[in-house]
């Protein structure tokens, strides 16, 4: 290869390189022009858009759920509180891997399958709440294993919480039932804005129905959160306005009487206080403790409690169907005096059973050699069939319908209670309706002692006596007392409520049934005579008692003999004092046999504890 | 040696051979750009660090000994650095060598070398390494490259480009070959050459792709769409958008940069932190930023054309317009110009090893600029 010719080539290279100085400054300038326009177009023609982005991004406002109402008795003891509580919460949009992050936690803090499933299906629901619990209650221990590995989960939180703590658990459970995880049906009932927050709701009882009040006021806070949806200081708060307390007419104290009274039996008592129409004491036996619910129950217990064949969650107070057997009877009395010709003005004969005119029926007494000449306060305080039987027929069907009616059988009682039964109450009409077929003769004569169709509600039953003892005047039923709100600090009454009138032609009726239903229990001959012994008050009461199995015609049975299924409700009815009624009491007590014999010692109990050691009179000071 | 008897006037106009700063082998302009750069760069990355004093201190640290390192390589007449070139070179290929076999795994690439005392980048070195290389290479055989020379370029910059490539680090061997190839373009490659490599890369493009790692495959994806996958790759771009588009005119004031505050922006003190400068200072702040660079790229063309061989105005042009490929490659990645390939922002990122080599570079064009020969070649 030929030697260059160096100085020739050096002048020729300058020359060159100057050129392509030129081209290379050229495409520099060409390149930061192009960045340049770039940025133009990014930060002042786009600016807004990415505004907009940016502001999303940065913050988020976040609901904060109200403090819900809390419940106390009428005496201020307090029956439904809020304990804080720590949950775990999971933002699945934030969550990269949610499959990979559930596994994760489950090694550092207890998960369980029922959690995890119940976690998924709340993230079907597709709701607009961003945050899905997966799991309450967390311990400090466990609050401390997830913080120190925090940074490993983003899009999970330890969110704190105020949850439902039911401090007297069975005692009050069919009262005011419990507060449980919201699900799409009540989303669905709610103002869904106001719910934005809120994990729970009240299921059942007081809970439910006074939801709207208890709930409150959703507030909410403008939140700074970095990339991994973690707040990082709050800019703007709303506050929550808390949802008003609840002062109920029961009385916890009286309750528990009640409820120890009742022991191991089965069924229900409801005590209402006359003048205002408060419920003083709801039990339902067997009972549950409702606070495993608002957690969330493990399948387990749940199936245990759903299938428990003495079924613990039903309110048989509301829910239960009897047939309120001879309880009907003063009622019944009542129709007859009120009648144009009161049946046997000097009694009629009962020889034991009662023979149906035209037919080989014959409906039997409760005592087989039959009372003799029974009048009508007699015929109460033995409770003798036959004299009913008799009345019935003079009644008829209808007339019994009407004034059983007036005192609130077949009816809702409109007690502050969700999904009341209205037992039945029948006649002709009903039972067209109800099985297509004609009404018998027969009929009226079961319905005139509380049997065959009459279904009722111990609430019924209790409200049916208040009426009676108040003389007629209606005031249905009241669960709350008062309502309080905390942030008008203003106290509202609720009782009484919704008050009506059973009118009657001649008012000296209901002392006379009174005076029978008194020597009921403080008479001679009186079915519920041993309950009153030793008592320093005057009271009236009516027994029953409701077949559950029913017999052939002149069948005789041995209670001992039949299984406990098989053996009748004792029902028992009762207010006191007699002259000035303050408390009204219904009892059903399943497979209990004699009204007299079991269910009125422990209506004893309850009145003896409201009328001889409460302080009911004392004006007292809401807390 | 004769002088010429034009020698002073022709010269001594720019020469400054009395000056303090040409006696310390210091370009003034050069270093009151970088000196500038480098208290920019300190004021972003307080904030994008969070306001962490120490990330600003290390930073400043580790700015003042790459500086003192240009500094001590600008000592260094051009003469020496051209002879020393190959060596250099042959040892960074070894090295690199030795990396692949032997290298500390770090986020999932073999690059760095524990030598016991230092951990150290091969691939950092050959930034510098390669277009010494081409330029002393491209020196002794004369420009224009003949095709025989131009096969040789083509493998002094391909080999170490496709070691480091292998390691896998594309943004450096982006940037390695960049370097080389500018060396080549200044030695006055052929346009019809030129546009025959082009054509030669598109269609070997989808070779190309089948030698990708999967990741970068994923990026190339990712540039073209980012909103395809929101919370995944595509998520740096869509943020680094944010922030940048949301910064607007005049931004939204230092430390007050929600995007980067809030941890919305990813490698926000490194690769983005263009991003947060943005935010805080708005389009007026990013061109202010561009146009200090600008001015350092357009000095250190101005030392090129005013070098005094061959050797020194290749190496001045490449290392010069290289620079200019980072800021480019860096602010075109986060503006969504062009794809994420993790080249920091120089002397302005947060991180030691890029800024000791760039420092380096600058380090040389002073010395090219200082260190006159009395007499015209």
């Amino acid at each position: 290869m030929a030697p260059r010719i160096k100085l020739k080539d050096s002048a020729l290279e300058k020359r060159l390189f100057n050129r392509r100085v030129i081209v290379v400054g050229l495409l520099i300038l060409g390149g930061f022009v192009a960045i340049v326009m770039r940025l133009a177009f990014l930060q002042i023609q786009s600016h807004e858009h990415f505004v907009t982005l940016s502001q999303e991004n940065r913050i988020r406002l976040r609901p904060i759920a109200p403090p819900r109402g809390l419940i106390y008795d009428r005496n201020g003891v307090l029956l439904a509180d809020n304990l804080p509580s720590f949950r775990l919460d999971v933002f699945p949009e934030n969550v990269p891997n949610l499959n990979d992050t559930l596994t994760k936690l489950g090694r550092l803090i207890e998960i369980k399958p029922s959690d995890i499933s119940r976690f998924q299906a709340q993230k079907k629901q597709n709701r607009i709440f961003d945050a899905i619990p997966l799991r309450y209650q967390l311990t400090e221990q466990e609050i401390a294993i997830f913080s120190a590995s925090r940074h490993h989960f983003p899009g999970v939180e330890i969110q704190a919480s105020l949850n439902r703590f039911y401090p007297h658990r069975e005692l009050l459970a069919h009262v005011i039932g419990y507060t449980g995880a919201l699900d799409e049906k009540d989303i669905k009932r709610v103002d869904e804005g106001n719910y934005l927050g809120t994990t729970h709701i009240g299921k059942g009882g007081v809970e439910s129905f006074y939801e709207d009040i208890l709930h409150g006021q959703v507030g909410h806070e403008e939140v700074e959160i970095n990339a991994q949806g973690r707040s990082l200081r709050v800019l703007e708060s709303v506050p929550p306005k808390a949802g008003n307390n609840l002062y109920l007419g029961i009385d916890a104290r009286l309750q528990k009487v009640a409820m120890d009274a009742m022991g191991e039996h089965q069924g229900a008592l409801v005590a209402i206080e006359v003048n205002s129409g408060e419920v003083l004491a709801m039990v339902s036996m067997p009972s549950y403790d409702p606070n495993p619910f608002v957690h969330g129950i493990d399948v387990k217990s749940y199936q245990a409690l759903n299938t428990d064949k003495h079924h613990p969650m039903l309110n048989r107070a509301l829910y239960g169907q009897y047939p309120p057997g001879s309880t009907i009877k003063p009622f019944m009395g009542l129709a007859d005096l009120e009648s144009s010709l009161p049946l046997g003005k000097d009694g009629i004969f009962c020889p034991g059973f009662y023979q149906l005119e035209g037919s080989g029926f014959r409906f039997r007494d409760w005592r087989r050699g039959g009372h003799g000449t029974v009048n009508l306060h007699r015929a109460i305080v033995e409770s003798c069939d036959v004299y009913f039987y008799q009345l019935s027929m003079k009644l008829g069907i209808d007339r019994m319908h009407e004034y059983l009616s007036k005192f609130g059988f077949g009816v809702r009682t409109g007690i502050d209670m969700p999904k009341e039964r209205r037992g039945v109450l029948p006649n002709p009409e009903w039972k067209k309706r109800v099985y297509k077929q004609n009404w018998y003769i027969g009929e009226t004569i079961n319905a005139s002692i509380g049997q065959g169709y009459t279904l009722v509600t111990p609430l019924q039953l209790a409200q049916a006596t208040a009426i009676m003892a108040r003389n007629g005047k209606i005031i249905a039923p009241r669960l709350v007392k008062t309502t309080y709100d905390p942030g008008k600090n203003t106290h509202e009454s609720k009782t009484p409520f919704d008050v009506g009138e059973v009118t009657v032609a001649n008012p000296d009726n209901w002392k006379k049934v009174i005076a029978a239903m008194h020597d009921v229990v403080q008479g001679q001959g009186g079915t519920a005579r041993a309950a009153s012994a030793g008592a320093p008050y005057q009271f009236a009461g009516k027994t029953g008692t409701a077949q559950v199995f029913t017999l052939g015609r002149d069948e005789k049975y041995n209670e001992k003999e039949l299984a406990r299924e098989l053996q009748d409700h004792a029902l028992f009815i009762a207010f006191a004092p007699l002259d000035r009624p303050k408390i009204a009491v219904a009892i059903i007590v399943e497979h209990g046999g004699h009204g007299g014999s079991v269910a009125a010692p422990i209506v004893r109990k309850v009145i003896d504890a409201y009328l001889l050691e409460g302080d009911h009179d004392i004006p007292r000071k809401l807390p | 040696m004769i002088f010429p008897e034009n020698y002073r006037e022709r010269r001594g106009s720019f020469l400054q051979r009395n000056d303090l700063w040409s006696q310390l082998h210091i370009d003034l302009p050069l270093l009151v750009g970088l000196l500038a750069l480098s208290l920019i760069g300190l004021t972003i990355l307080y904030s994008a660090s969070g306001a962490t004093p120490a990330v600003v201190w290390r930073q400043a640290a580790r700015l003042g000994m790459a500086l003192v390192a240009a500094l001590m390589v600008a000592q260094i007449p051009s003469y020496t650095l051209r002879r020393w070139s190959p060596l250099t070179y042959g040892i960074g290929i070894v090295l690199l060598a030795i990396v692949m076999v032997v290298g500390d795994v770090g986020k999932g690439a073999q690059r760095w070398l524990d030598l016991g005392f230092v951990r150290f980048q091969p691939s950092e070195l050959m930034k510098i390494a390669v277009p010494l290389m081409a330029a002393q290479y491209m020196h002794k055989r004369g420009l224009p490259p003949k095709s025989r020379e131009l096969m040789i370029m083509l493998a002094i910059i391909g080999a170490p480009a496709l070691l480091i490539a292998e390691q896998p680090d594309l943004g450096t061997a982006i940037l390695v070959a960049t370097a080389g190839f500018a060396v080549l373009f200044f030695a006055g490659l052929n346009w019809v050459v030129l546009g025959g490599i082009g054509a030669l890369s598109a269609a070997l493009a989808p070779v190309g792709w089948w030698l990708l790692h999967d990741y970068q495959r994923q990026r190339v994806i990712t540039f073209l769409n980012p909103e395809q996958d929101p919370l995944g790759t595509g998520y740096h771009i869509i943020q680094s958008k944010i922030a940048l588009g949301s910064g607007g005119l005049f931004g939204k004031g230092w430390l007050n940069g929600s995007q980067a505050h809030l941890q919305f922006l990813p490698e926000r003190s490194t690769d983005f932190i263009f991003a947060v400068c943005g935010e805080e200072f708005g389009f007026f702040g990013l061109v202010l930023l561009l146009s200090v660079y600008l001015f350092i790229v357009g000095r250190g063309l101005v030392i090129a054309l005013r070098a005094q061989d061959t050797f020194e105005r290749l190496v001045a042009g490449g290392l010069s317009s290289t620079f200019f490929v980072y800021v480019f490659v860096n602010a075109g990645m986060v503006s969504g110009l062009l794809p994420v390939v993790g080249v920091p922002l120089p002397l302005v990122s947060y991180g030691g090893t890029s800024m000791v080599t760039l420092m380096i570079g600058f380090g040389i064009l002073m010395s090219i600029q200082t260190h006159k020969k009395l007499i015209a070649p």
